[in-house]
C-alpha cells in the first residue's frame, strides 16, 4: 500500500505546510519574536516554545527512521538509549548545564559555540579548531537525516532512492535559503506540535495492531528463535532481550556495538552538541530552563521511545499481518510455534513454480535476486538447491528467510515424491525491508498503517529534518563564517562583514553539497544511525572535557583544552581509520596497510566493534586534567569576567 | 514485567517512563524558581545576536 494512490492530495498537504513553515520564518524575518526579543523584552517565553524548539531540533529523521530502523533490527535494547536521550540529554543538560553556559555566554558575549570556549579560554586556536571541526564534520550528520528523510520519501511515492534524495535536497536548500536559518521560535515549535501529534498517534496504532502492549512484548518474546544466524552469531538473542554480553569473542560483538557505539555515542554526545548548546543562551533566566525540563522529557520520550519500541513491535505485526511468502520448509525451528526457515520459490505465469536465488557477490551483497527451474535428481525427485559459483566469481544460493507458517493455512499443496511442499508464511522486519534496516520504518508506516497516517508521518519526518536541519546549517554556516574566517581574517569593517556574509553562504552550499553526496554513496548497513554516533561521538571525545571543565573548573587553562581537543579529536580519528572495522573498512587505509584486513585489532575480539568513545572520551579527559595541572593557571580577572555572582530576583 | 521477559530491557523500558516523570514532576518543583534580573550583559548580548543573525 503505497502513497502514490494519494499522490494528489499528498502533494496539497505538504505545500500547505511548506507555505505555513515559510510564512512563519518570513514573519520572523520582518524582526517580530525572535527568542532574543523576548530576552531583551524581559518577557516570559513560553517554556513549551524552547522545549519544543530544543527538542525539535535535537530529534530528526535520524532517530525517527534511522534509530528506528536499528532497533527494528536489534530490538527494544534501544531503549537504552531513548533512557540517555531523556535523563541526559534533557535532565542533566537543563538542570546543570544550561544555566551556567547561559551566564557565561552572556558575560563572555558568546554567540557560538567555539567562540564560548575560545572566550572562555582566551585563545584564538580554540574557536578556529572548533569551528573547523564542526564545519567539516557536520555534513555527516546532515548527510544522515537527508537520508532519513530520503528513504522514506523513497518508499511512499515508490521513486528511485537517488530522485527523491535530489528531491528532498532541493526542498532542504529552500527551506535554509528563504528564512528557515534564523531559529525562529514559532517555526520550531510548530514542528514540535506535528511531530508529538504524529508519533503519539503511531504509537497506539502500533500497540493496538499487536493487540496491546503485554500482548505484543509476548508476541516478540516469541519471535526470539527467528532471529537470522548471522545476527545470532554476533550475539542477538531476540528483540526483547539484551544482546549477549562478554568481551573477548565475536559472539558478544552485539553487545558492544547497541552498548558502545549506539546507546553511549549518542546518549553522552548529546550534550557536546554545539547547535544545542547555544539554545542556553538563548532563555531569560534559569526558571525557564527549569519549566522547559518538563515538557522536553515528555517530548523526547514520545518521540525516540515511540520509535524504538514502534521499530521492534513492527517485527511482531509482520510475523502476524504481514504479506505472505511462498516457499518449501528446509528445517522447524520450532514446530509448535510454526517457525521455519522458508526457501522462496515463486510461479511463473504458467503457474509453474520456481526457486528464488539470490547471486551475491565477494563481500556477501546480493546483486541480483532471479528464479530458476527446480533440481531434480535421475529418478525425478526434488533437490534443494545447491550453492553454486558462477562465471564472474560469485555465488548463487536459495534465497531463505526466517518465517512464521500462517496459522489458517501452512501449506498450499501436499507433499509428493516429485514436488515439494508448498508452505506460505510471514517473515521479519528486515526481511520486509529488503536487507536495509534505513528502510525498516519506512515499510511498517506504509504496509501497516492507513494511508491517511503515511500522509501524517509523512509531515511528522519533514518537521523533525527540517527543524535539525536549519540549525545544522546555521551552526555550520556560523563555524565557517565567524568562528575560522573571522577570527582568522578580522571581519569589523564593513567590507569584512559583507566578506563573512559571502563566506558563511559558500560554506553553507558546500555542507549541503558534501551532505547529498555522501548521502548518494553511503546507504544501507544502518548508516543513518553510524554516521550520527560519528558525529556525537566525535563532538563528545572532541568537546566536552573542555565544555565542562569550562563551565564549572576554575582550574582549567587553555594549554589543558588545547591538548585535551587535539587528544580527543586524533584519537577518535586514529580509530575510525585502523580499528573500528566497520568505518575503517569503508575508508579503506586499513586495508592498505593491514593487507586487506579491516582492523588493526582483527584477531582481537571485540576491539573492533567498540566505539572511539568509549576510549577517546576518557584520554581526552585526563589529558585536560593533567595539562591543566601542570600549566600556569589562568588569570584571576578574567575569571571574575566569567564567572561574577549571580544577583537572582528575590521571589519564590 | 510487561510482557518483557529479559530484565534489562525491563528496566530500560521501566526507566524511560521513570525518568520522564521525573522531568515532570522537577518541573512542577521549580517552576518559579530561578529567575534572573536582566543585566547590562544580557542586553549587549542580545544586540550582538540580533546582528549576527542580520549577516545570515
Amino acid at each position: 500500500m503505497m502513497l502514490a494512490q494519494v499522490g494528489l492530495f499528498d502533494i496539497i498537504v505538504v505545500l500547505i505546510y511548506l507555505f505555513l513553515t515559510a510564512y512563519l520564518g518570513w514573519l520572523g524575518y520582518r524582526g517580530t519574536k525572535t527568542t532574543a526579543d523576548y530576552l531583551v523584552a524581559g518577557r516570559k517565553a513560553h517554556p513549551f516554545i524552547m522545549a519544543l524548539s530544543y527538542g525539535a531540533t535535537f530529534i530528526s529523521t535520524s532517530a525517527i527512521v534511522g534509530f528506528g530502523g536499528v532497533a527494528g533490527l536489534f530490538g527494544m535494547s534501544l531503549l537504552w538509549l531513548t533512557f540517555c536521550n531523556i535523563f541526559v540529554g534533557i535532565f542533566i543538560a537543563f538542570v546543570f548545564l544550561g544555566g551556567p553556559t547561559r551566564r557565561i555566554g552572556h558575560h563572555l558575549d558568546a554567540h557560538t559555540f567555539p567562540e564560548l570556549l575560545g572566550r572562555r579560554f582566551q585563545s584564538k586556536f580554540i574557536q578556529v579548531f572548533a569551528g573547523l571541526v564542526i564545519f567539516l564534520f557536520m555534513p555527516l550528520y546532515a548527510s544522515a537525516v537527508l537520508i532519513g528523510g530520503t528513504e522514506f520519501i523513497a518508499t511512499a511515492f515508490g521513486i528511485p532512492y537517488d530522485v527523491a534524495l535530489l528531491v528532498f535536497a532541493v526542498i532542504v536548500a529552500a527551506y535554509v535559503i528563504f528564512g528557515g536559518l534564523k531559529g525562529v521560535m514559532y517555526t520550531d515549535a510548530l514542528q514540535g506540535v506535528i511531530m508529538f501529534v504524529g508519533m503519539t498517534i503511531l504509537l497506539f496504532y502500533s500497540y493496538a495492531k499487536v493487540s496491546g502492549v503485554v500482548s505484543g512484548h509476548q508476541t516478540l518474546n516469541g519471535l526470539s528463535d527467528m532471529v537470522p544466524a548471522t545476527l545470532q552469531a554476533i550475539g542477538h538473542q531476540g528483540w526483547t532481550a539484551m544482546p549477549q554480553f562478554g568481551f573477548g569473542g565475536t559472539k558478544y560483538n552485539l553487545w558492544w556495538i547497541v552498548v558502545s557505539t549506539i546507546v553511549m555515542g549518542v546518549g553522552i554526545g548529546v550534550l557536546a552538541q554545539p547547535q544545542l548548546i547555544v539554545r542556553f543562551m538563548t532563555v531569560k533566566s534559569k526558571r525557564e530552563l527549569n519549566r522547559a525540563v518538563g515538557i522536553g522529557g515528555v517530548f523526547i520520550l514520545a518521540m525516540t521511545g515511540v520509535a524504538f519500541t514502534t521499530g521492534a513491535l513492527s517485527n511482531a505485526y509482520f510475523s502476524l499481518h504481514g504479506p505472505l511468502f511462498t516457499g518449501r520448509v528446509i528445517k522447524t525451528v520450532n514446530a509448535e510455534k510454526g517457525h521455519v526457515i522458508l526457501q522462496l520459490m515463486k510461479a511463473n505465469d504458467a503457474g509453474v513454480w520456481l526457486d528464488l536465488v539470490d547471486e551475491k557477490d565477494k563481500a556477501g551483497k546480493v546483486v541480483k535476486t532471479f528464479t530458476q527451474p527446480q533440481q531434480q535428481d535421475a529418478a525425478g525427485k526434488w533437490l534443494p538447491v545447491a550453492k553454486q559459483t558462477n562465471e564472474v566469481g560469485n555465488t548463487v544460493e536459495a534465497k531463505v528467510v526466517p518465517a512464521v507458517l500462517d496459522k489458517a493455512k501452512p501449506y498450499l499443496t501436499e507433499a509428493g515424491p516429485t514436488a515439494p511442499q508448498l508452505a506460505q508464511g510471514r517473515s521479519i522486519s528486515i526481511v520486509y525491508a529488503k536487507g536495509n534496516p534505513d528502510q525498516i520504518i519506512p515499510t511498517y508506516i506504509t504496509t501497516a498503517l492507513p494511508k491517511w497516517f503515511g500522509v501524517v508521518f509523512l509531515l511528522t519526518l519533514l518537521a523533525a529534518a527540517m527543524s535539525t536541519l536549519s540549525s545544522q546549517f546555521h551552526t555550520l554556516g556560523t563555524a565557517a563564517g565567524r568562528d575560522v574566517f573571522e577570527r582568522l581574517f578580522g571581519g569589523e569593517t564593513s567590507s569584512g562583514s559583507q566578506r563573512t556574509v559571502h563566506i558563511v553562504r559558500v560554506a553553507i552550499l558546500f555542507g549541503l553539497i558534501l551532505a547529498v553526496t555522501f548521502g548518494h554513496y553511503a546507504r544501507g548497513g544502518y548508516i543513518i544511525a553510524r554516521a550520527t554516533a560519528i558525529f556525537f561521538g566525535l563532538c563528545a571525545s572532541t568537546f566536552l572535557p573542555a565544555f565542562v571543565g569550562g563551565l564549572f573548573w576554575k582550574r582549567m587553562t587553555r594549554s589543558g583544552v588545547i591538548a585535551s581537543m587535539i587528544v580527543g579529536f586524533l584519537v577518535t580519528a586514529f580509530w575510525l581509520l585502523f580499528v573500528k572495522a566497520a568505518e575503517a573498512e569503508a575508508i579503506g587505509l586499513v586495508k592498505m596497510v593491514m593487507g586487506g584486513k579491516s582492523s588493526i585489532f582483527w584477531n582481537a575480539p571485540n576491539w573492533p566493534v567498540v566505539d572511539p568513545l568509549f576510549i577517546a572520551l576518557p584520554l581526552s579527559a585526563l589529558t585536560a586534567i593533567i595539562v591543566s595541572l601542570a600549566t600556569r593557571p589562568p588569570d584571576k580577572a578574567h575569571l571574575a569576567k566569567c564567572f561574577p555572582p549571580i544577583r537572582n530576583n528575590v521571589n519564590a | 514485567m510487561l510482557g518483557i521477559e529479559d530484565k534489562w530491557v525491563a528496566l530500560a523500558y521501566v526507566l524511560c517512563l521513570a525518568s520522564t516523570i521525573l522531568c515532570v514532576i522537577y518541573a512542577w518543583a521549580n517552576r518559579n524558581r530561578g529567575d534572573e534580573t536582566v543585566e547590562a550583559d544580557d542586553v549587549k548580548w542580545v544586540a550582538e545576536e540580533k546582528k549576527m543573525e542580520e549577516k545570515l
